[in-house]
């Protein structure tokens, strides 16, 4: 028996040798300032305008492409990877870019690992992600340890709480996308009582919590709060007893398909209240489940959703670009999700332009001089303080009407 | 708690209860016939309901959708029990259920691969208008899964009772030796018992999308409350079975509306599993538990 | 001759100890050190289920509670009162054995699949309480800012470092095991567990006895919870579901139930075949794995430390023509 095991530790040395050669495998070369200078040099000098050469600039993503989250990474890996072929037609700095993405599995253990594998295996110059709060709020303490610029694709208020020096956020924070709706129910529909069905995640909880900080600003009452798991199969029973302390309105915060549910239910039991969800259900698969009940329904959301509504002609020109790109690739307009991927890495691409250089330090210093930069999500101007970028003006109310998005009444 | 609220929260534990009580039926036969505990169980559910949406999107019409699923995913549950189950019968019943943990990861991610991440719908059988009880609404596809899941347990409890096969069977679950020197085919009698099983589960997963909707990963907290229903009406026993279900479901909306505070629902689950804490306890057989406790 | 029987009798951990301490010395990458952190972790907690699981024959699918409960309770006893991080480990520790002897007593009369669904429903109550309890918890936000662990001026937030800090007590651990079953009290457990009756009739007290267990495996697994959120400073109630109790049962399984190395393999394949399978295609991960170890229980129904028996029947099979020379671990053995 005891011999065994001793060919089971020479076991475990030959698989563990051969993972260190499988990772070696996928190390590119380190990117070094003097490199990146030379390759620049000789590509002005020979190669002129014939498209990206030389070493790839390495971006890491950690997305959650599987798992509870997997309706938010899905569409953002989608959009990064049409997104690395299409850049790689010019290039930057006039090298190709080179985006390895990982899967977190919704996990924040596995987000860990990744973003190890990131820097230390695929020597990234910059990272993107998570899609979700708790693997950010995992893989932030090691990103700013290791000065590496992280460009957060979630949306809970904590990931730019200081520190902040390498964190930044492309996706509008809950805090944001909360305001826009208090204060469309505020303003708009002069409502006084609300009560919120939230889904039991992370991104539920976040947005229900910000909701009880902050509707007292805006004048509302809250007089119920329930919840529900993202697989429930039923929610009459929460939304019975909210229809017993008789709200005026109703916000359903949470992801597909928790909100057309809720949706349907609302339906059911006669309530007649105004739904209004979040930008968790900025996607076509919402108004598919939810059918007719989905009409009607009110929710803030990035302008992407309705790109007529962009009054910029340079932002509307850039999205009208992306969601032809994306809906040629997948089949589907974009999700507000692929939207924030795009935004993420535009925002970095622009970095590392503007700053000639894929050094993180130039990088930090380009990202806080960030001025101006468009997305789908709005337009970002970053400082070394702020490391959101975006205002209350880039959020917009969105209400489905006919099956469709359109701008919600004013 | 008004009692027209009442009703409802009835009418809404009745609806998730019933499907609970599909699935832990499906975990008593598989457990009956082999005294294994199938992780996979949930996913039977949701392969079911999304089988039906996809055959429904061909163009089946939607009791040919419902019957196709149904037997595309019983089909499913035998070449599971003859590919991955049966080359283990003699290796114990741990391994047998780690099997099965492979196999949900598997059926799972197979599934994610085939139909996407988004959950999708399927259309009720017969519209969705409510239908009025007092002050309480119940939907039609309601009173379907209500009324199917009485037709499949009293076909079930014929076929046990009346038929030959049904008899081998339950000779089997009661002294699987014995039997086998009666000369009943114990190995035909477990493939039977992993069809029906899934057979079951996948009917129930049919008739629950058109009110939850069904996505890849649904089957997981299915499979869950499932087996717990499964014990708390005593594991093994096919009417404890559909009655913890039941119970377990009513439970779990119940104690949304009697816990008087706001949020009670985030504590539903937990109150249900406290209370199937509290009867294990109690009655470690479950509630309606007849055969012997100590079955490992 | 006392020297090589002590080195034979001990080969296998010695050798396993040399090569798991010695491995930052060949890499300082973090990535393989983080890999091996969270098999460290991972290792500590299946360690003390392979017990329960193995020697007392009690299924537990609420480990992921147990680990919860090291893990916040560090989390929360660092973060918010400032206390010293290990005496926040060992509180946590003594809170979980504590809350096992508690659940311990009604629940291992429970047999079988009962105790199982016992021991889910305790876990899924301290998930839920994770997610509900937002004063204490901060909810699914998590909490974040734990410290690293240090004495006196070593830090141990320094991978290497806490590499050995973590193995060194991952073989404290195994050597506890391996002695636990070698001794009385594993001979009394493994008695009680082939034969209720029968040890008992042999004056073995078995509901003390696997309280006792549970309780030891309960500490491991709170120790490691306190571990992983010193390491990566974060925890938040999505570590600690259903599905990873589930995942650790299934590691005792496929390691090899009863063999305290069981524990130790179990914990190498499954951290180590995914994250292999990720490098060709990300979605195809879990469909992969999900069959492998379906696969593996066929052929090696009693896990990966049965792969001897595997190799023998082979053998048998090929007519004993080459015996000398087959001593390598088989095809399956390596993975």
């Amino acid at each position: 028996m005891r011999r065994s095991h001793v060919v089971l530790v020479a076991a475990l040395v030959v698989a563990f040798a051969m993972l260190l050669l499988a990772g070696c495998g996928g190390t590119t070369t380190t990117t070094t300032a003097a490199e990146t200078t030379t390759t620049m040099a000789a590509e002005t000098t020979t190669t002129g305008m014939a498209g990206p050469s030389g070493d790839p600039i390495v971006i890491g993503a950690i997305v959650s492409a599987t798992g509870p989250a997997s309706p938010l990474g899905e569409p953002e890996r989608a959009a990064l990877v049409m997104l690395e072929a299409e850049i790689n037609k010019v290039g930057i700095l006039g090298r190709p870019i080179k985006i390895v993405i990982e899967d977190d599995q919704s996990n924040p253990t596995e987000a860990v690992t990744a973003v190890n594998k990131l820097i230390q295996q695929d020597k990234v110059v910059a990272i993107l992600g998570s899609s979700i709060s708790a693997s950010t709020l995992a893989i932030k303490p090691i990103t700013e340890a290791a000065g590496m610029p992280l460009m957060a694709l979630a949306a809970s208020n904590k990931i730019t709480e200081p520190p902040i020096d390498w964190t930044w956020r492309a996706p509008p924070r809950d805090a944001l996308a909360v305001g826009a709706a208090l204060g469309y129910i505020q303003n708009t529909m002069k409502l006084k009582k609300i009560a919120v069905l939230h889904d039991e995640n992370a991104y539920g909880a976040s947005g229900a919590a910000d909701i009880a900080a902050r509707a007292a600003d805006f004048g509302l009452e809250i007089v119920a709060t329930e919840s529900y798991k993202t697989e429930d199969t039923d929610l009459t029973a929460q939304l019975t007893k909210i229809k017993g302390a008789t709200p005026d309105a109703v916000i359903v915060w949470g992801t597909n398909p928790g909100p057309a549910v809720a949706a349907k239910n609302m339906k059911q039991l006669g309530m007649t209240q105004p739904f209004v969800g979040s930008h968790g259900i900025a996607n076509k698969s919402f108004i598919d489940l939810a059918g007719d009940a989905a009409e009607g329904v009110i929710f803030p959301a990035g302008r992407l959703l309705v790109p007529d509504s962009f009054t910029d002609p340079a932002q509307k020109a850039i999205v009208d670009q992306f969601v032809a790109a994306f809906t040629a690739v997948t089949g589907n307009p974009p999700p507000t999700f692929a939207g924030h991927a795009f935004g993420g890495l535009t925002l970095v691409l622009e970095a590392i332009n503007r700053a000639g250089s894929t050094e993180a330090a130039d990088i930090q210093k380009a990202l806080n001089e960030t001025k101006g930069v468009i997305t789908p999500d709005g337009v970002y101007n970053y400082s070394p303080t702020d490391h959101d970028g975006l205002t209350p003006d880039d959020l917009t109310v969105v209400m489905i009407k006919d099956g469709t998005w359109v701008l919600a009444p004013q | 708690m008004t009692f027209d609220q009442f009703l409802q929260y009835v009418f809404s534990g009745v609806t998730t209860g019933s499907i609970y009580a599909l699935t832990a039926l499906g975990f008593t036969l598989i457990y009956n016939a082999t005294d294994v505990i199938n992780f996979a169980q949930g996913e039977f559910v949701m392969l079911g309901g999304l089988t039906a949406i996809t055959l429904h999107e061909v163009g089946a019409p939607l009791a040919l959708a419902f019957v196709g699923a149904v037997a595309i995913v019983a089909v499913v549950g035998i070449l599971f029990q003859l590919l991955a189950i049966r080359p283990l019968h003699s290796a114990g019943i741990l391994a047998q259920i780690i099997v099965t943990v492979g196999a949900s990861l598997a059926l799972r991610t197979g599934a994610m691969l085939i139909w996407g991440r988004e959950a999708l719908p399927l259309p009720p059988f017969t519209g969705d208008a409510p239908i009025k009880v007092s002050e309480a609404t119940i939907l039609p596809q309601t009173l379907w899964v209500l009324g199917l899941t009485l037709v499949i347990v009293v076909t079930l409890q014929l076929f046990y009772r009346r038929t030959l096969t049904g008899k081998a069977v339950r000779a089997c679950s009661v002294n699987p030796s014995a039997a086998r020197l009666m000369g009943i085919s114990y190995s035909k009698v477990v493939l039977l018992s992993f069809g029906m099983s899934a057979a079951i589960s996948a009917a129930g997963g049919v008739m629950i999308t058109p009110v939850s909707f069904m996505g890849y990963s649904s089957g997981a907290i299915i499979g869950l409350k499932g087996f717990a229903a499964a014990i708390f009406g005593g594991l093994g026993n096919p009417a404890g079975a559909v009655f913890g279900g039941l119970a377990l479901g009513i439970l779990e909306t119940l104690a949304i509306g009697a816990l008087p505070m706001s949020g009670a629902s985030g504590y539903k689950d937990a109150v249900a599993f406290l209370i199937l804490l509290i009867v294990l306890f109690v009655k470690p057989q479950g509630l309606f538990g007849g055969r012997s406790v100590e079955k490992v | 001759m006392a020297a090589p029987a002590f080195l034979r009798r001990h080969l296998a951990f010695l050798a396993f100890s040399i090569f798991i301490l010695s491995a930052p010395l060949f890499t300082g990458n973090i990535y393989y050190l983080s890999i091996l952190a969270f098999m460290a972790t991972r290792l500590m907690i299946t360690l003390g289920l392979n017990l329960l699981m193995g020697q007392a024959g009690q299924i537990s699918l609420g480990h992921a509670a147990f680990a919860g409960i090291g893990a916040y309770g560090s989390a929360i006893m660092t973060t918010r009162w400032n206390m010293d991080p290990w005496l926040a480990m060992l509180l946590s520790a003594a809170f979980a054995a504590a809350i096992a002897g508690l659940i311990g007593v009604p629940t291992l009369k429970l047999k079988g699949h009962y105790l199982a669904m016992a021991t889910l429903g305790f876990g899924e109550i301290v998930h839920i309480l994770l997610v509900q309890l937002k004063w204490l918890t901060n909810g699914t936000d998590g909490i974040g800012g734990i410290p690293s662990l240090a004495i006196g001026s070593i830090d141990f937030g320094e991978p290497q470092m806490f590499h050995w800090l973590v193995w060194g007590v991952v073989l404290i651990m195994l050597r506890i095991s391996l002695n636990l079953v070698d001794s009385r009290v594993g001979r009394s457990l493994r008695a009680l567990h082939r034969a209720e009756v029968a040890a008992m009739s042999l004056g073995v007290n078995t509901s003390f006895r696997k309280v006792q267990v549970l309780m030891v495996s309960a500490v491991f697994a709170s120790i490691a919870g306190s571990f992983y959120v010193h390491y990566v400073h974060y925890v938040s109630p999505v570590s600690y579901t259903l599905t990873f109790s589930v995942i650790l049962v299934t590691t005792v399984v496929i390691g090899g139930l009863g063999n305290v190395w069981g524990a130790v393999w179990g914990s190498v394949l499954m951290m180590l075949l995914p994250e292999y399978l990720k490098r060709y295609n990300q979605d195809y991960t879990l469909l992969v794995f999900g069959v492998m170890l379906i696969l593996i229980m066929i052929f090696l129904p009693g896990g990966l430390v049965s792969f001897k028996t595997l190799v023998a029947k082979m053998r048998e099979r090929l007519g004993g023509a080459r015996t000398a020379s087959a001593t390598g671990p088989g095809p399956t053995g390596g993975s």
